[in-house]
């Protein structure tokens, strides 16, 4: 499934090393407010937030059936065969369907601008696609973010688990979730304790629609056919009583 | 006669205010965008506009293709004399919905995208397109009554000689956008709250957009009988009243056999907002179905249009249940909408009824006898 990120939480410091990176590859402004800011936003892909002593880190889980992807009216979202899930913004209308879809909340909107579009993580779609590492990922001081293949990451959080089980919560948050993500997450504690969402079912979201919508070749042209016999058989009543109409008065005259 | 001017100029000062409320709503959403007019946020990116102006107001256009059909399809003449009122506030709800959302949208210079750029696995690019369409539908059902007043012999002809497809292909249309309208918010199981996700969301957005649409269908005459003194058959409208009723007792079925298949219906006795929330919606909508139960409610002008009112109601509560209050525990936020959101939503309401006041002054709204040059008079025998 391509590229993935791999965020360790047990071995984050908090330094926000990630944040700056992630403003500087948008050209974002990044200072000791925005820093301060723990929830991710138009002018922060990615943030760290603290529970506790321990942090957890939001950016784009990279799902592998987004879906952004699937409810944007116009193909905004794209999931690259890299890995990555990436935004056009020349074909965003701004209907922020997305915004209220992504079940991790991280299509982020320009609020205050006058033509905003969205924003969101890229997983460095630029940086990936040419064999670098992610911005995030380079600048981590501790190895607590690292990219690369997903299958090889996802085999290092394993060995990592078994290496320690005392120090893993003994599960990978993203294998299964929604489908599986290209963002995961190795936590101490249940992820819940993180603020990362728990309830989520194992199978993509957009089958939840996809099931209903797939239908609608066969919903419309049943309840065309249908509504044309209806059509033809009331008229055609009418008509053969028209005529009867008309041919009685005749009868009666001869 | 005084009092009719005198009810008639407070009317007009009140709209004149709400306009201008509005205008100055539309100056802030274009100045300051949506972050300075609105009271939405990353965590709670539709509110007033959307879940108000967009999904009422394509439901409450849902009588003009329940009309439709009864009339063309179902062959049942009698209801043409209220056919024109169903395809006015059809035309108007729908129109006024689009203003909604190129006032929503935050790129409203490209609302013309989802034309060219397509994906059929969003649930929102169909109903753009079912949206698009049935608007095209609903001009040419309505056609006549324009060609009829500024005598366009020629488009009259041509309109009503395609008149039949037209009509299918809008009721098609129809079921498909108003239950799709439903299928939108099947995508966010983890945060729509118990009472109000469903799997059968679509089927209950199209039977309720039914309900919302006759009960317009029955307000809208009745408005335009007390305000302009049009006539409409009340044998007619009790008709219309008898199928609300069907309905609504056909939409709370499935609603309660569906709250009780999902094992929904324990939230039921949990002491929150969202239980009052559905109490409201619910009882607006069964309290104007046991009215109407009794044939004497039925034929009485004034219970009948305070019913058409309650599910009128009752369907709005649906609706904003839905799309907003259902959602805000799981987003741990509380919307409430800012000023010029709800401003502009005022003056698009006063703008309906508006136009709807004088398109029932000019237009040729209620034909009660079909006209002597109509080829199909001769066809109505009885």
């Amino acid at each position: 499934m391509g590229l993935a990120i791999l965020y360790d939480s047990t071995m984050c410091i908090g330094c926000r090393e990630c944040e700056k990176a992630c403003a500087a590859r948008w050209k974002l402004p990044y200072n000791d407010k925005i820093a301060a800011e723990e929830q991710i936003s138009a002018h922060k892909l990615t943030a760290i937030q603290t529970h506790g002593e321990r942090y957890s880190r939001r950016l784009c889980m990279h799902c592998a059936d987004p879906t952004c992807a699937s409810v944007c009216p116009v193909g905004a979202f794209t999931k690259t065969a890299l890995g990555p899930v990436v935004y056009d913004q020349t074909k965003c209308i701004g209907c922020r369907y997305c915004m209220l879809a992504c079940p991790f909340q991280v299509p982020t909107y320009q609020w205050t601008s006058r033509l905003p579009i969205v924003r969101k993580c890229d997983m460095c779609y630029e940086r990936v696609s040419h064999g670098k590492p992610t911005a995030c990922a380079e600048a981590c001081p501790t190895g607590a973010t690292i990219s690369g293949d997903r299958d090889q990451l996802i085999q290092e959080a394993r060995r990592r688990i078994n290496e320690k089980p005392g120090q893993y919560y003994a599960r990978i948050y993203g294998v299964e979730e929604v489908g599986g993500t290209s963002t995961l997450f190795l936590s101490a504690v249940p992820f819940g304790q993180l603020g990362i969402p728990t309830n989520l079912p194992k199978t993509p979201l957009p089958m939840l629609t996809w099931r209903v919508l797939s239908r609608t070749p066969d919903i419309a042209s049943i309840a065309g056919v249908l509504l044309g016999g209806v059509y033809w058989i009331t008229h055609r009543r009418e008509l053969v009583a028209a005529e009867e109409g008309k041919d009685k008065p005749k009868g009666v005259r001869k | 006669m005084k009092a009719a001017l005198g009810r008639l100029t407070l009317w007009r000062v009140l709209f004149a205010l709400i306009m201008f409320g509005g205008l100055c709503g539309l100056y802030v959403r274009g100045m300051y965008g949506l972050g300075g007019s609105t009271n939405l946020t990353d965590r709670f990116p539709w509110g007033l506009w959307k879940g108000f102006n967009v999904l009422t107001g394509i439901g409450l256009g849902a009588g003009g293709f329940t009309i439709a059909a009864t009339v063309h399809i179902f062959n049942l003449k009698r209801y043409k004399p209220i056919l024109r009122i169903a395809l006015l506030t059809a035309f108007l709800g729908y129109s006024l919905m689009a203003v909604a959302l190129m006032i929503d949208i935050g790129q409203p210079q490209r609302i013309w995208h989802p034309i060219v750029m397509w994906n059929e696995h969003s649930v929102l690019f169909e109903v753009a397109w079912c949206v698009m369409l049935y608007l095209t539908v609903l001009s040419l059902e309505f056609a006549p009554a324009v060609c009829e007043r500024f005598r366009w012999r020629a488009v009259l002809k041509f309109v009503r000689m395609i008149s039949a497809p037209v009509v299918i292909f809008g009721v098609v249309l129809s079921t498909l956008h108003q239950s799709s309208l439903g299928t939108l918010f099947l995508i966010v199981p983890e945060k729509l709250y118990g009472l109000w996700y469903t799997p059968l969301l679509p089927v209950l957005f199209f039977v309720s957009a039914v309900c919302a649409g006759l009960a317009m269908v029955i307000f809208a005459s009745w408005q335009s009988h007390n305000a302009l003194g049009k006539q409409v058959p009340a044998a007619l409208l009790e008709g219309v009243a008898r199928v609300l009723t069907v309905m609504l007792l056909f939409y709370l079925a499935i609603r309660f056999v569906d709250l009780f298949r999902r094992d929904a219906e324990r939230l039921l006795v949990v002491n929150r907002m969202e239980t009052w929330l559905f109490g409201l919606e619910t009882a607006l909508l069964a309290v104007p179905m046991l009215l109407l139960l009794r044939p004497r409610n039925r034929a009485n002008p004034a219970a009948l249009y305070l019913c058409s009112l309650m599910v009128l109601f009752g369907f709005v509560a649906n609706r904003l249940n839905v799309s907003i209050t259902g959602l805000e525990a799981s987003q741990a936020t509380h919307y409430i909408p800012r000023w010029p959101e709800v401003m502009i939503t005022l003056s698009l309401i006063s703008i309906g009824f508006a136009v709807f006041r004088m398109a029932a002054l000019h237009l040729p709204l209620f034909v009660e006898t079909v006209h002597a040059e109509e080829p199909e008079a001769e066809l109505v025998a009885v």
